[in-house]
């Protein structure tokens, strides 16, 4: 695994340096909370049982940031980074081919984490948003979100043959998601017959282990959402596997 | 031992033959070139020495090694410039050099190597930023992070200007003198005959001469051109009559003389001379690699 370190550590300079990948990542959903908290403010509401709309929007949001990162991000970079042929320069140093993607899902998956870190900061500073769940669980809870999501994202970039339809298809998948899945907007608002669509997105299930998961539910409650994203990972990693293409 | 060993090497996409039964044998410290036409097979035939591609079939060996089986031990000692790369674009070239030295187990002194390319000031700009030739003596610098035995160079100067060809010429003159093999591919023949100690040329697949650019020449047995414009023209039969001469074309006002040995300019011109012809633009045209291919193939090389 040697140059593993230094290549995560470039993958992330890189991340850095692109601002619409840094806007969407880090940027965005702290905005957005900004923008509805300044609207709707905190207040205890009996609607989302007696949280406010920022202690229930932070959990929502960290779907996504998941999903920017694994349906726009990395379906377009893998792409054109396979179309450009630097994933084929890499391929002709000793580096194994595993310890490239592991620096790959690595760096985003630390800049997913910096999104959260930096919306919860936003929460907690200008809304006292409150927090009554194990921060272990949280943090597991999003590790398996955003895993199952990043399989998802290299499915899509081994299937587009161009980073053109890699965003397209990438953003034809995401924006629907995003607003039936209450990431974006709560499911609460939803009327009934969207959120029977609901159930069946991925996403959804994002949001709801992240919503239980940040009242302090146990994992108990949500078995659903485990076996769902758990069978999402397990077969996105042999599909994107599958599919996955240095040139 | 030799660097590299390739027998009865086949690889086919399809219906076509890519590579058709080629074999040769690159010594250690020499510039190898691999010279034919685009879709020859050059680009197949590098590949597959790389580790890039798998081969239908024959037997590969460089630096004793299997490229499929043995792909990693082999790729900590070659060097490899491959005709279509890139690099994200906004890595900057001191950290591209820095990643790619992390990767090997031996690593050259990346500031010398910048500085020989003549990059040492562009070392805090972006890939993308760079023109086309800065970019290619990155990737040159690349292939020889890891101070390889072997530096794999392919199509190196396609797409530079006749300048930048020639600058790219002496570095690669420099990096063998630094006791590296060579192999390169190229379709500009002239290319080959500056710079490679032997030369195959390729066509379809197949090898169809190989040898030290000189001898492959001197194979053809081929006549020296004598070209000049006249302003009248002038009766062909005292030129013929000329020592050596082999024939005269004469159209439009221009005069080819053909003919062999030593001399033969020196009498061509007294002869015009003691005729009182005037003549403009003499130049002589020998025979280089282009004839070879020619005259091998049947057909032009040209890019």
């Amino acid at each position: 695994m040697r140059g593993l370190w230094k290549l995560i550590v470039v993958e992330l300079k890189l991340y850095l340096r692109e601002p619409a990948a840094t806007f969407f990542t880090i940027i965005f959903a702290p905005m957005l909370l900004l923008l509805f908290g300044t609207i709707y403010g905190n207040k205890p509401n009996p609607f989302f049982g007696g949280r406010g709309m920022v202690d229930v929007s932070v959990p929502s949001y960290i779907a996504l940031i998941i999903i920017s990162v694994g349906f726009m991000g990395i379906p377009v970079a893998t792409a054109a980074n396979r179309e450009a042929g630097v994933l084929r320069r890499f391929r002709m140093t000793p580096l194994r081919p595993a310890a490239y993607i592991v620096s790959n899902i690595a760096s985003y998956y630390v800049m997913t984490a910096a999104g959260v870190v930096a919306l919860v900061v936003v929460g907690k500073a200008v809304y006292g948003m409150k927090f009554e769940g194990n921060i272990l669980s949280v943090w597991a809870g999003f590790t398996l979100g955003s895993l199952a999501f990043f399989a998802l994202g290299y499915l899509v970039a081994g299937v587009a043959s161009t980073a053109r339809i890699a965003q397209a298809v990438g953003m034809i998948a995401a924006f629907p998601m995003m607003f039936l899945s209450g990431s974006a907007i709560p499911l609460e608002v939803l009327p009934q017959s969207v959120r029977n669509v609901s159930r069946f997105l991925p996403l959804t299930h994002v949001v709801t282990l992240m919503r239980g998961l940040w009242a302090g539910e146990g994992w108990l409650k949500h078995q659903t959402e485990v076996a769902v994203l758990g069978g999402v990972l397990v077969v996105g990693i042999i599909l994107s596997a599958r599919f996955f293409r240095w040139e | 031992m030799t660097a590299i060993t390739i027998d009865q090497l086949h690889k086919s996409y399809g219906d076509l033959h890519a590579v058709d039964g080629v074999t040769f044998e690159v010594c250690p410290g020499e510039i190898f070139g691999m010279v034919g036409p685009n879709g020859a097979g050059k680009t197949t035939t590098i590949e597959c020495l790389e580790g890039l591609r798998r081969p239908d079939g024959g037997r590969l060996s460089v630096l004793g090694l299997d490229p499929q089986r043995q792909g990693y031990e082999l790729r900590e000692r070659i060097g490899v410039q491959l005709q279509e790369s890139s690099l994200p674009d906004r890595l900057k070239v001191r950290e591209v050099m820095g990643l790619f030295a992390a990767f090997y187990r031996r690593s050259a002194d990346s500031t010398a190597l910048l500085d020989q390319l003549g990059l040492a000031e562009k070392s805090g700009a972006a890939f993308g930023q760079l023109s086309g030739g800065q970019k290619q003596r990155l990737f040159i610098a690349l292939a020889l992070i890891n101070d390889p035995e072997i530096v794999f160079l392919d199509e190196l100067t396609t797409g530079l200007d006749p300048q930048a060809r020639r600058a790219m010429w002496e570095l690669v003159k420099g990096v063998r003198e630094r006791g590296k093999t060579i192999f390169l591919t190229t379709h500009y023949m002239e290319e080959a005959e500056h710079l490679c100690d032997r030369v195959a040329i390729i066509d379809h697949g197949k090898v169809v001469a190989l040898d030290t650019p000189r001898n492959l020449v001197a194979s053809l047995d081929a006549e020296n051109r004598i070209v000049f414009s006249l302003e009248a023209p002038v009766d062909d039969a005292p030129f013929r009559a000329i020592q050596g001469v082999t024939r005269v074309e004469q159209s439009g006002g221009r005069i080819i003389i053909f003919g062999r040995g030593d001399g033969l300019l020196v009498r061509v011109v007294m002869a015009l001379d003691s005729a009182k012809i005037r003549f403009r633009d003499l130049r002589t045209e020998q025979p280089s690699l282009e004839d070879v291919f020619l005259a091998l193939t049947g057909k032009e090389m040209r890019d």
